[in-house]
């Protein structure tokens, strides 16, 4: 971008689209849109404050309709971008908006030669087909500007009237749209992968298994594309390299359970009585035709980093390290004066594993990825934290890696987890002995108590409160 | 596992080893198992490997057929040679084998294609956090 605009001194123009989001992981939405933008080198400009009001609908500025269809490409967590024709609060302050646009915005759209359909959708209301078709009718009555043939099945052209009714929970919800939006569909977000990449139809899965959703989220915060090799440090059973592998990208990782990783372990779905030979990350990467893309899984201890040739780069590293809840954090023991253990050939013997402390979990990652990553690359991850305890202080930090992001996801009214994208910014300058070369937290959320400690005494609280509340109104019903 | 992952591994994590790489290999089963030819990704690859190491690991399991012992610069327009390396990098895989640590022969299994790096607790090095 910056070479073009030395040519070319003008800033290209931009035009106003506007994006619908899906009603869900709202802390992730808009930098969802960022991460991929600047992946794909486009300028542009977010109205943020649009979503201000729960409303799902943001408008923002884009050099082109290229530019608009590669960025739904990519996005899960958007389901519509429209091109912005007119804003107001009414139909009919809409419809009569929309004739007085200039003619060389719409005519290529609308004339006797082109098809098109009016799709009328709300946000926080139904309405009834007959409301619908008041609408429809209002904005193609007498002097209407579309002047081709309707075609409800597939018209060359598709224009959306979307109303969002404001709704906050406390009082009545609105009868009357706080904004009405009129646009020309350009394209789909990539809902339809979250279906396509479901668990409950994946091969092989694992107790703590990322949803198709979020894993690809991640993907798009890693701005994982073509030809990447990523890398999943406590990779399971593989679903962040399934969305990495989407995107294009060469696939590897390791995890410390032996089990896992040859299909012995206990199986996660219910009523399976055990895996099957062949449930493992490569099938899984199989079942969606990544084969292709499949390097390598490994047993072994993420937290030992020196089983990595030095100047073996990764271009991501993407993954979600385990917490201690449903799978235990863990490490080969460090036993000094260890006796040596001598084995009967053929025995299978598995090291003694240690309490692997959290703190240390995030540390030894980000240590691994300031030595691992190329610069600019990207490290993406989840830290579980304890809500009234959290604070910014908490986050790891290390010099070589940057705070690109930091996205949290609530999981009940006390624990959280917060997603957390890091680029690398500078080259990793050993030794490794170094303080200034290593990673710290400022203030470790983890330091006094295990965050299984603090999980399980959250919800506690909250099992009892909920007790409490429960006997308190159903006293209320019977009096 | 491939080669390529083969390329990236060391011992170094046994106490008292000091490099670790490149890891001996022995194999057992080897099995050839067909990915798309993908040059850009193989060019791309060619500049992180360790390419005497690779030539080496190949000879062991008895697939370096083809493969030049020193890598010209000018492989990127040579298709046929890049085809071999893809070969070499993605597709020859050891199914059952192992691993050996250079300089203290320890061994690591290779079981279904899938390597075990994980050391007995007696042979972890110290890392002081």
């Amino acid at each position: 971008m910056a070479a073009r605009s030395a040519i070319s001194p003008q800033i290209e123009p931009m035009k106003r689209y506007l994006l619908q989001f899906a009603h869900e992981h709202f802390d992730f939405r808009v930098q969802e849109i960022k991460s991929i933008l600047s992946l794909i080198g486009c300028q542009a400009t977010l109205k943020e404050s649009d979503l201000n009001d729960g409303s799902p609908f943001m408008e923002l500025e884009l050099a082109s309709d290229t530019v608009a269809k590669a960025l739904m490409q990519r996005t899960v967590l958007s389901k519509r971008l429209y091109e912005f024709w007119e804003e107001g609060t009414s139909v009919s302050d809409v419809s009569t908006k929309i004739r007085q646009l200039p003619k060389d915005m719409i005519e290529p759209y609308t004339s006797e030669s082109n098809s098109f359909r009016i799709v009328v959708e709300t946000f926080n209301k139904k309405l009834s087909s007959g409301e619908k078709i008041s609408r429809i009718e209002k904005l193609t009555e007498t002097g209407s500007i579309f002047r081709g043939p309707i075609n409800l099945n597939c018209p060359d052209y598709s224009f959306h009237l979307l109303e969002f009714y404001h709704n906050d929970a406390t009082s009545q919800p609105a009868s009357e749209p706080s904004k009405i939006y009129f646009g020309r569909w350009i394209a789909d977000g990539q809902r339809a992968r979250i279906q396509q990449y479901h668990l409950q139809k994946r091969h092989f899965i694992a107790n703590t298994s990322m949803d198709a959703c979020l894993s690809m989220v991640m993907a798009n915060f890693g701005q994982i594309k073509d030809n990447d090799f990523v890398f999943d440090p406590f990779v399971g059973s593989g679903s962040l390299l399934v969305a990495c592998a989407h995107y294009g990208a060469y696939v590897a990782g390791t995890d410390i359970d032996f089990l896992l990783l040859h299909a012995k372990a206990k199986p996660s779905r219910a009523k399976q009585k055990a895996r099957s030979q062949d449930e493992s990350v490569r099938s899984n990467l199989q079942q969606y035709g990544f084969e292709s893309k499949y390097i390598d899984v490994l047993v072994a201890d993420a937290s030992h980093h020196k089983m990595w040739r030095e100047g073996c780069q990764f271009d991501a590293i993407i993954t979600d390290p385990p917490y201690g809840i449903r799978e235990s954090a863990a490490k080969i023991a460090n036993v000094q004066d260890a006796k040596v253990i001598t084995l009967e050939e053929g025995a299978q013997r598995y090291p003694q594993k240690a309490q692997y402390q959290l703190g240390d979990i995030f540390k030894d990652l980000l240590n691994f990825a300031a030595k691992y990553l190329n610069k600019g690359g990207r490290l993406v991850y989840w830290l579980p934290i304890y809500k009234p305890d959290y604070q910014e202080s908490n986050i790891p930090q290390h010099p070589c890696l940057e705070v690109e992001s930091n996205c949290e996801q609530p999981l009940s009214t006390t624990i959280s987890r917060r997603l957390i994208t890091m680029v690398k910014i500078r080259e990793f300058e050993g030794p490794e002995s170094d303080r200034e070369q290593k990673a710290s937290i400022a203030v470790d959320h983890y330091q006094c108590e295990t965050f299984r400690q603090k999980y399980f005494r959250a919800t506690e609280t909250e099992t009892q409160e909920k007790k409490e509340s429960d006997t308190l109104s159903s006293g209320k019903n019977h009096s | 596992m491939k080669l390529l992952t083969h390329n990236m591994l060391t011992s170094n994590i046994i106490k008292g080893v000091t490099k670790g790489f490149p890891l001996g290999i022995t194999s057992t089963k080897v099995e050839v198992k067909e990915v798309d030819f993908n040059p850009a990704f193989v060019v791309k690859t060619l500049t992180k490997i360790d390419y005497p190491a690779l030539y080496q690991a190949a000879k062991d399991i008895g697939y370096a057929d083809g493969l030049p012992e020193k890598l010209e610069d000018n492989i990127k327009e040579n298709e046929e040679l890049l085809k071999k390396l893809h070969n070499a990098l993605l597709q020859v895989e050891v199914i059952e084998g192992e691993l050996v640590c250079p300089e203290s022969g320890r061994k690591f299994p290779i079981a279904n294609g899938i390597p075990n790096m994980l050391l007995q607790e007696n042979e972890v090095e110290n890392v002081a956090q």
